[in-house]
């Protein structure tokens, strides 16, 4: 029978915490509620794992099919940028797992600090990003749009024709990223503006953690992109 | 006639004065709602009526069958006719019906929770229907799109000039509408459970969501990658699928029916679901074999992801992979089989009574049979060759999917209506729609596997002389069936307001939603309920019954 | 009675004029509706047991008759014979075609190979003898056929129903399918995979003819070369007897006997020289550079049409000795512009 006991088991945890305003009157407890927004989290996580997994095994294909032209036009890309970048994400997401603590922590100001340093470098990410789409732009090695075999004598022709469709992966894997990028720097901003009225630093730190998770994500798709896209078969240069 | 059915006294039986409908008023208490009920009408609203859209469509389309010359449609409004009955049936109406209507309003009550975990991100998965929707009528209304529901590449980027790109906007913005969905749905079954409602408790209709929840979650992002990529590939020009540089047009097929066949289970998990509980319910007895079907459901979900292939026999796949998926394939109709038999077996010293949603779930059990075993013999390596791409496969998806799907897609509303509303609709009506569908069905799509073995291939605008008996028939058949499927639709809308005031558990079910008011409080529960007994208990259920007659008296 | 005429023809067509079934008209028709039927024997006894199950349960358990339910928890050993038997059922399904796939995809050696072009939306032939055609296909009875077949644009999938075979027309990929008719007669020919507006307008005919009478018809509708003379003329046009000069040292290896070999690549792997192969060779050079060779050689995509390139396989195909090619290369340094088909060299 539907026995109706009354609150046994959120009684005791009422005990434990401060009733928060943000508690949603569906969860019978706080734990369950961050328990299931975290646990949302890492679906979408997983969603997006899946997201990307199209691309990487279009990759896997072509690059196996076309290796000559995957390392030609590998190399047509700055390792320097490519490296300068995995840095700067690193950072971004050293300061992000900072804002994290520092929401843990209940320190407001240097939330709000991380969360910007965290937006800064995401977005100093994309200007490098920018600056190396305008110089495949200049070197005309956009499939569809600008795009010669000039630069691909080496190989033969129909072989550098392939270079296309290492750029279309490029294009497509990079812009995808790029992409999320943009999301979260959008989101972090409205989350700075959260911190400063102090949302965050009283013990409701859900959000924080969440969307951390998901700017790790993305610091991880771009740790399998740089080494996939920008380090093939360096010795043959 | 027998029946179960225990009304409370019309005379003096009134709608319970507070619940989910009248909580709040006015339209944007509706459109701004985190209420799952409320969200799951909206649903119910919104898939409907893209349901009649869709079956316009395929009014048209089998009404330029009706003779063999392509007399009534010009060739490309024929194939604009069937891709928006592909891509609405398919993206807008199958797969959120169940799910997204019967799955929003009972899964949180039948756990024992107050509503999903994400109840914004609830209402913002109707609102991305919505929106994918849109784009679809969009897209119609500026002259359509004739790639067919596949997009097959090279014709949908480079031989079409159709609206292919808004076409593929609308799956990509619907898609993620399934993905949150399933998420919602998988996180609410596994942090949300009321006290004591152990995994092996659930009612089976919360297994059935949850494997297809997992379908949604991983399967879709795959479409969404494949549809972004046609979309970049027509718009600025990208070569991933191209040919002409270097792309291997096969890898979208790959990556489209890396979703598109586990969507198929997406589709008819939830509706096996429903079939399990009602099948329970008019038999007064729990389902044969618990675990077995919930296993199955779960099963269904895993071999799911690995058979997809096998829509690719003939377009020179290797041997070993076409031998591994035909493998697959037939494991996977494993599980479906142990469903029909254990519902079957539920039969079995039952105290049946034929009430309308028992009636839709005999349908469905005789249709999807058939609609089974025909899938066995396209899985069949040898028997594909000539099978697929004719219309025995038309044949056997609408069989699983409107001979199944549906039948218990409309078992489930008949069945969920009285709590969903408060309110009855007409008995002897809504059986006789029940059987005219089931008739115009049969008429409608069984000479369409005699047409395939023929040889008549699909999607034909004008067809050989030699076939058109048959098409006849299937026209014909398609008319019964539209009446079928109107019927119900007008009764229930008439009951909404004339309808028997129901009771809290007309069909003396067992279900947890089943012990609520109906229509529910907004809140569902005032107490989160602790559940001691197993799901389909229907001693529990009688022991309780006496209970309250003892305390009443 | 009046029974309107309308319908008196309708049910007069039904009757008389509407199989259930479509020709038998190949060597593999018999074995593909013999698999046919026992699937549709599985269907019938499953639909029977499900039907009797569930009819027989709702007479006999109807409330009338049990008012009062037994609840039974289930039964491990009935679970597990409705697993068993569905599977075994099922395997010896897979096996059963999977015999069937193998039986129809892989060609007998002694098969005669006709070239199939699909494009919106028609279908063209190439007969080794030269003979072309257009949504339609002449076949000798008695005998395997083997289409080689490849798409100029989207995906086809050329379809006989009466033989039971069907394949998928690739674009940029050979394709194959082989059958061996065994009664004269015409027979539908269709395209199954979706191409476009006009997909419904993709069909023909194939006819089937006795071999005297298939004979006759080859004589009689030759274009005076065949499809080897044509490539042999390609070939030179196209100055590849330049490299590939049938001489030891020569920049390109030489290319007698080259059909059917295994070749060793530059990268180390081995190649089988099948049409695939040789047509890949001629548009994606790059991906089939032989051990020992420089690759230096250019491609011809978007030079030569698939008929062309159909030409130029035969043409190597039929090159069994060093001969002909010494013998082409003469023809095409004596007679500076060898005739050309038309419409067969695109500039």
């Amino acid at each position: 029978m539907v026995v109706t006991q009354p609150g046994e088991l959120h009684e005791e945890h009422e005990h434990e915490h401060v009733h928060l305003p943000q508690h949603r009157h569906h969860f019978e407890t706080e734990e369950q509620q961050r328990e299931a927004a975290s646990f949302g989290m890492w679906l979408f996580l997983l969603t997006e794992i899946m997201f990307f997994g199209g691309l990487f095994m279009a990759y896997l294909l072509y690059r196996n099919w076309y290796n000559p032209a995957f390392v030609a036009a590998s190399h047509t890309l700055s390792i320097k940028l490519g490296a300068l970048n995995t840095a700067i994400l690193i950072t971004s997401g050293f300061c992000m797992a900072m804002a994290v603590w520092a929401a843990e922590t209940r320190k407001r100001k240097a939330l709000v600090n991380f969360l910007g340093l965290t937006n800064f470098f995401g977005i100093a990410f994309l200007v490098v990003k920018y600056f190396e789409y305008a110089e495949k732009w200049h070197d005309s090695h956009i499939p569809g749009l600008k795009f010669s075999i000039a630069d691909f004598g080496k190989l033969g022709v129909d072989m550098a024709q392939k270079t296309q469709v290492y750029y279309s992966l490029y294009f497509a894997m990079t812009g995808m990223h790029a992409l999320h990028m943009i999301i979260g720097i959008v989101l972090i901003f409205w989350y700075m503006v959260r911190a400063n009225r102090g949302e965050f630093t009283e013990g409701y730190v859900a959000p924080i953690e969440n969307f951390g998770l998901y700017w790790h994500f993305v610091d991880i798709v771009w740790i399998f992109l740089f080494p996939l896209l920008y380090l093939i078969d360096l010795g043959a240069k | 006639m027998s029946t179960i059915v225990s009304l409370p006294d019309q005379s003096t039986a009134a709608l319970p004065k507070r619940n989910y409908l009248n909580a709040e008023h006015g339209l944007l208490s509706w459109l701004l709602t985190g209420d799952h009920k409320r969200i799951a009408m909206l649903y119910l609203i919104s898939i409907t009526g893209f349901f009649f859209l869709g079956g316009a469509f395929a009014g048209l389309v089998r009404l330029e069958l009706l003779t063999p010359a392509g007399d009534l449609l010009a060739a490309d409004t024929y194939n604009k006719m069937f891709t928006m009955h592909g891509i609405v049936m398919i993206f807008l109406f199958l797969v959120p019906s169940v799910p997204a209507t019967l799955g929003n309003f009972l899964i949180p009550i039948m756990i024992g929770a107050r509503d999903l975990a994400f109840p914004k991100i609830n209402l913002l998965s109707w609102y991305l229907y919505l929106i994918g929707g849109t784009f679809t009528l969009t897209a119609l209304v500026l002259g359509g799109v004739d790639t067919g529901w596949t997009f097959t590449t090279p014709l949908s980027t480079h031989y079409l000039n159709t609206h292919v790109i808004t076409t593929g906007l609308a799956i990509f913005v619907a898609g993620f509408s399934s993905i949150f969905t399933g998420l919602n749905f998988i996180v609410t079954i596994h942090r949300m459970r009321a006290p004591g409602m152990t995994w092996f408790r659930m009612p089976l209709f919360v297994w059935s969501n949850y494997a297809a929840s997992i379908l949604m979650v991983l399967g879709t992002p795959v479409l969404a990658i494949a549809i972004v990529l046609v979309v970049l590939e027509r718009t600025i020009g990208l070569g991933v699928f191209d040919p002409a540089k270097g792309g291997d047009p096969l890898l979208f097929q790959h990556l489209f029916w890396f979703y598109s066949h586990p969507a198929v289970y997406i589709m008819i998990l939830p509706g096996m679901g429903v079939i399990s509980e009602v099948m329970a319910n008019f038999s007064r007895k729990r389902v044969f074999g618990y675990t077995a079907v919930a296993f199955s459901s779960v099963a269904i979900a895993v071999f799911g992801f690995f058979v997809w292939a096998h829509h690719m026999f003939i377009m020179g796949v290797s041997n070993y992979s076409a031998l591994v998926f035909s493998l697959l394939t037939m494991l996977v109709a494993v599980p479906s089989a142990i469903k029909i038999f254990n519902w079957s077996a539920t039969l079995y010293k039952g105290s049946i009574t034929f009430e309308t949603p028992m009636l839709y779930a005999f349908g469905f059990i005789g249709l999807f049979t058939i609609g089974g075993l025909t899938g066995v013999f396209l899985g069949s390596l040898g028997m594909d060759i000539h099978l697929t791409e004719t219309y025995f496969i038309v044949a056997h998806f609408h069989f699983v999917m409107v001979g199944g799907m549906l039948m218990a897609f409309l078992a489930g509303i008949h069945f969920w209506w009285p709590k969903m509303t408060g309110r009855m609709y007409p008995e002897s009506l809504s059986k006789l729609a029940a059987v005219t569908t089931f008739i115009g069905f049969i008429l409608t799509f069984f000479p369409q596997f005699i047409l395939g073995y023929l040889g008549m291939p699909r999607r034909y605008h004008a067809y050989p002389a030699d076939y058109q008996v048959l098409n006849v028939l299937s026209t014909a058949g398609a008319t019964v069936l539209g009446v079928g499927y109107l019927l119900p639709i007008l009764y229930l809308a008439w009951s909404l307001k004339y309808g028997e005031i129901a009771g809290p558990n007309p069909w003396q079910a067992t279900g947890l939603e089943w012990q609520l008011q109906s229509p529910p409080l907004t809140e569902n529960f005032t107490e989160i309920p602790y559940v001691d007994y197993e799901a389909y208990d229907f001693e529990w259920l009688a022991h309780k019954q006496k209970q309250e007659v003892t305390t009443v008296g | 009675m009046g029974i309107s005429p309308v319908l008196w023809q309708f049910l007069n067509k039904w009757l008389t004029s509407s199989a259930l079934f479509p020709k038998e008209a190949s060597t593999i028709a018999p074995y593909a509706d013999a698999l046919y039927f026992f699937l549709l024997a599985m269907t019938l006894v499953g639909v029977l047991i499900v039907g009797a199950l569930v009819f027989g349960f709702s007479l006999r358990y109807r409330k009338e008759r049990s008012p009062e339910a037994t609840q039974i928890e289930g039964s491990t050993l009935l679970e597990a014979t409705w697993t068993i038997i569905p599977l075994v059922i099922f395997l010896v399904t897979f096996v059963w075609g999977a015999l069937l796939y193998f039986r129809i995809y892989n060609p007998p050696a002694n098969s005669m190979n006709i070239y199939i072009v699909g494009k919106q939306w028609m279908w063209k032939a190439e007969h080794p003898g030269g003979q072309h055609e257009i949504n339609t296909l002449h076949v000798p009875t008695g005998r395997p056929v083997q289409l080689t077949m490849i798409s100029q644009d989207v995906f086809h999938s050329y379809s006989i129903p009466e033989f039971r075979v069907k394949r998928e027309v690739i674009p940029g990929r050979y394709s194959t399918v082989w059958f061996n008719a065994t009664e004269p007669g015409v027979y539908h020919l269709f395209c199954t995979q979706y191409c476009g507006t006009l997909h419904s307008g993709m069909i023909g005919t194939v006819t089937a003819l006795s071999p005297d009478d298939y004979q006759k018809w080859t004589d009689a509708s030759t274009s005076g070369m065949s499809l080897a003379q044509n490539g042999e003329r390609l070939f030179a046009s196209l100055g590849c007897n330049q490299c590939h000069t049938g001489d030891a040292g020569a920049r390109g290896p030489n290319l007698a006997g080259l059909y059917g070999k295994k070749v060793q690549m530059e990268d180390g792997s081995t190649q089988l020289a099948n049409e695939a192969f040789l047509r890949d060779t001629i548009l994606n050079p790059s991906s089939h550079v032989p051990a020992g060779y420089k690759p230096i050689m250019p491609t011809y995509q978007g030079q030569i049409s698939e008929e062309g390139l159909i030409d130029l396989v035969e043409y190597l195909k039929s090159l069994k000795t060093n001969y002909r090619v010494q013998q082409t290369l003469t023809t095409a340094t004596s007679t500076e512009a060898a005739p050309t088909t038309p419409g067969m060299v695109k500039p």
